[in-house]
């Protein structure tokens, strides 16, 4: 079973897109979009879904008001600021975006007035594109735990690979450095991450590159939108040879990527011999080459 | 005056424009607080000058060993199974740990004390009028949420002018980022993407938070026009569009303000700000 992630650091920079046109590019492969709380990939791969799960995660403490005796224990526990005292009806309440679900203010509460119940955070769904299967899911507004959700995300999408012969995924990660990113990324074997030429992409590439060393997961960089700055490209080689980090290819700005979005296809899909089609067929082959990937992943498109 | 500036989608433009509001205020006292703090930019563009720092740290257990007695009560008590049961003692894995202090309150041995753990680092630098904060996020720690809390606390909270640069995303840190926000700024881009995002990043909004909020759609010209139909039938105000300008993206590209290459969004950032107090219901 191979793993590959495409993830940036910071949004924006093309992740989904690119994703998507190696999802046109492969086949016998799972796909599974790790970005939950703002998935993105389902509107190009216009997923029919098979399945779906609700994902109760964590729990969350409610005072029951009858019962409370106000002595504020709760809110001299709590670490987390999320008891708010109520200083006209000297009462004390539970905000629910505050609440971590640690259980210190329901074990420890004298009249055993706090109750803890499940957290429902998110769905997740089994789906059938046109490329193979996908597993992707929604958090719910404001839901915690979405590190869990792309746990559980990528559990099913092992499972199915598993269970239908495939054996390789490929995952669409979130943005930035933290708790989902980190539940994306780890047991990958490789990730290929998409800047773009701004410090800022650079800056938080690099955070990214360094969170992949940390796992060990062998990492390549491709670099969208290169002519926007041809010097920051430049810089940014330089620095990404520096860190060992081969870049697999450069794509120049364009259109192409809005207009196919539009139309709610990958980018091969809308213009299969056009220039970005084929640096990314080219960016495709040397990963998986890279990785010693069976050549039957690769689809067989006449061009290749 | 606290704005938050977000987006449900990453790159739509939220850090240039938090910036260029921020600059816009010339000679007001504001503080511009980075929230991103798994990925924070600010710092490209505004160099913090005089920079304090601070680490940020939460409380985590330490197990006296010889103490412990293997009871599992704070096996079974932490919900982030933190601590597990190795050879009859408790074993705790750091990077798990949210810092709840349940494990040491129903220790009965009291054999766990608790110990800070460093996740990120806090810097701050005072100018005349801007004033930057900036969280940053360490490598590998997935707890964002401290971090965020605090950056936010160290504007004082009757600064005139308080503008939070946001993660992306509508999850609890965006939740934590724009709460307490007078007034929200909804970053956007007319595509399919910026179209599903900004629906979501809408809703969630409507489900947490009563601030006033509109929407200013960035690159106005590269899509379509669903955004601007959604935002007239939600009667969502839309506050400013900018068009795609290669002359803004080669700007942003090497970490140059917007206001450097369009001085003229100095005037209209400025009165979108004043007009946002108004509608937020404070007295200018």
């Amino acid at each position: 079973m191979k793993q590959i992630i495409i993830a940036s650091g910071k949004g924006g920079t093309g992740k989904t897109s690119i994703s998507a046109a190696f999802a046109s590019l492969t086949q016998k492969a799972v796909f599974a979009d790790c970005d939950v709380d703002a998935s993105d990939l389902h509107l190009i791969l216009s997923p029919k879904i098979i399945e779906k799960e609700n994902f109760v995660c964590g729990k969350e403490a409610i005072i029951k008001p009858l019962e409370c005796s106000s002595c504020g224990l709760c809110y001299q526990l709590c670490r987390f600021e999320a008891i708010v005292p109520n200083t006209e009806s000297k009462s004390y309440a539970v905000s629910s975006i505050a609440c971590d679900g640690c259980g210190v203010c329901v074990q420890h509460c004298p009249e055993k007035a706090i109750d803890f119940i499940d957290k429902e955070s998110g769905m997740c769904f089994h789906s059938h594109t046109r490329f193979g299967p996908l597993i992707h899911a929604q958090l719910y507004p404001g839901g915690e735990n979405s590190g869990k959700l792309v746990s559980l995300v990528r559990k099913k999408a092992i499972e199915l690979a598993q269970a239908s012969n495939m054996d390789f995924i490929l995952i669409d990660g979130p943005p930035g450095i933290g708790c989902p990113v980190i539940a994306s990324l780890t047991s990958c074997d490789a990730l290929l991450a998409i800047v773009e030429p701004s410090l800022s992409s650079l800056h938080d590439a690099k955070r990214l590159l360094q969170l992949s060393k940390h796992f060990a997961i062998p990492s390549y960089v491709v670099i969208n939108k290169w002519d926007i700055s041809p010097k920051l490209t430049k810089i940014m080689e330089a620095e990404f040879q520096n860190m060992g980090i081969e870049v697999l290819g450069k794509l120049p700005y364009d259109l192409v990527f809005t207009k196919a979005m539009i139309k709610a296809q990958t980018i091969i899909e809308y213009d299969s011999t056009g220039e970005i089609s084929q640096t990314l067929r080219s960016i495709w082959k040397k990963l998986i080459h890279k990785n010693e990937y069976q050549p039957y992943l690769i689809k067989k498109e006449g061009i290749l | 005056m606290k704005i938050a500036v977000a987006s449900g989608k990453g790159g739509t433009g939220k850090t240039t424009l938090a910036i260029a509001l921020a600059l816009s205020l010339e000679e007001e006292e504001t503080f511009l607080l980075d929230c991103d703090v798994e990925e924070p930019n600010i710092h490209l563009f505004l160099p913090f000058k005089d920079c304090e720092n601070k680490a940020i740290s939460i409380l985590c257990p330490l197990i006296a060993t010889d103490a412990c007695t293997g009871c599992g009560l704070c096996v079974e008590q932490c919900m982030y199974n933190a601590i597990v049961k190795i050879k009859q003692k408790a074993m705790v894995f750091t990077e798990l740990c949210h810092g709840c202090g349940a494990c040491a309150l129903i220790c009965p041995e009291k054999a766990i004390t608790e110990i800070e753990h460093h996740i990120g680092n806090l810097s701050t630098s005072q100018g005349n009028f801007l004033n930057l904060v900036q969280g940053c996020l360490d490598i590998g720690n997935p707890l964002a949420i401290p971090v965020i809390k605090a950056v936010k606390k160290a504007a004082p909270s009757k600064t005139p002018w308080i503008i939070l640069d946001c993660p992306p995303g509508t999850s609890c840190s965006m939740i934590h980022s724009i709460s307490g926000a007078d007034a929200i700024i909804l970053v956007t881009e007319p595509t399919p993407f910026g179209y599903h995002d900004l629906k979501l990043a809408v809703n969630t909004l409507k489900s947490f938070s009563n601030a006033f909020f509109g929407v200013i759609i960035n690159r106005c010209n590269s899509g379509d026009e669903s955004i601007i139909n959604y935002c007239n039938k939600e009667n969502i105000p839309i506050l400013l569009q900018i068009p795609e300008s290669r002359k803004i993206a080669e700007a942003y590209a090497q970490g140059s303000s917007l206001l450097e290459v369009m001085p003229e969004y100095k005037v209209i950032l400025k009165s979108l700000l004043y007009d946002l107090k108004q509608k937020a219901g404070q007295a200018i």
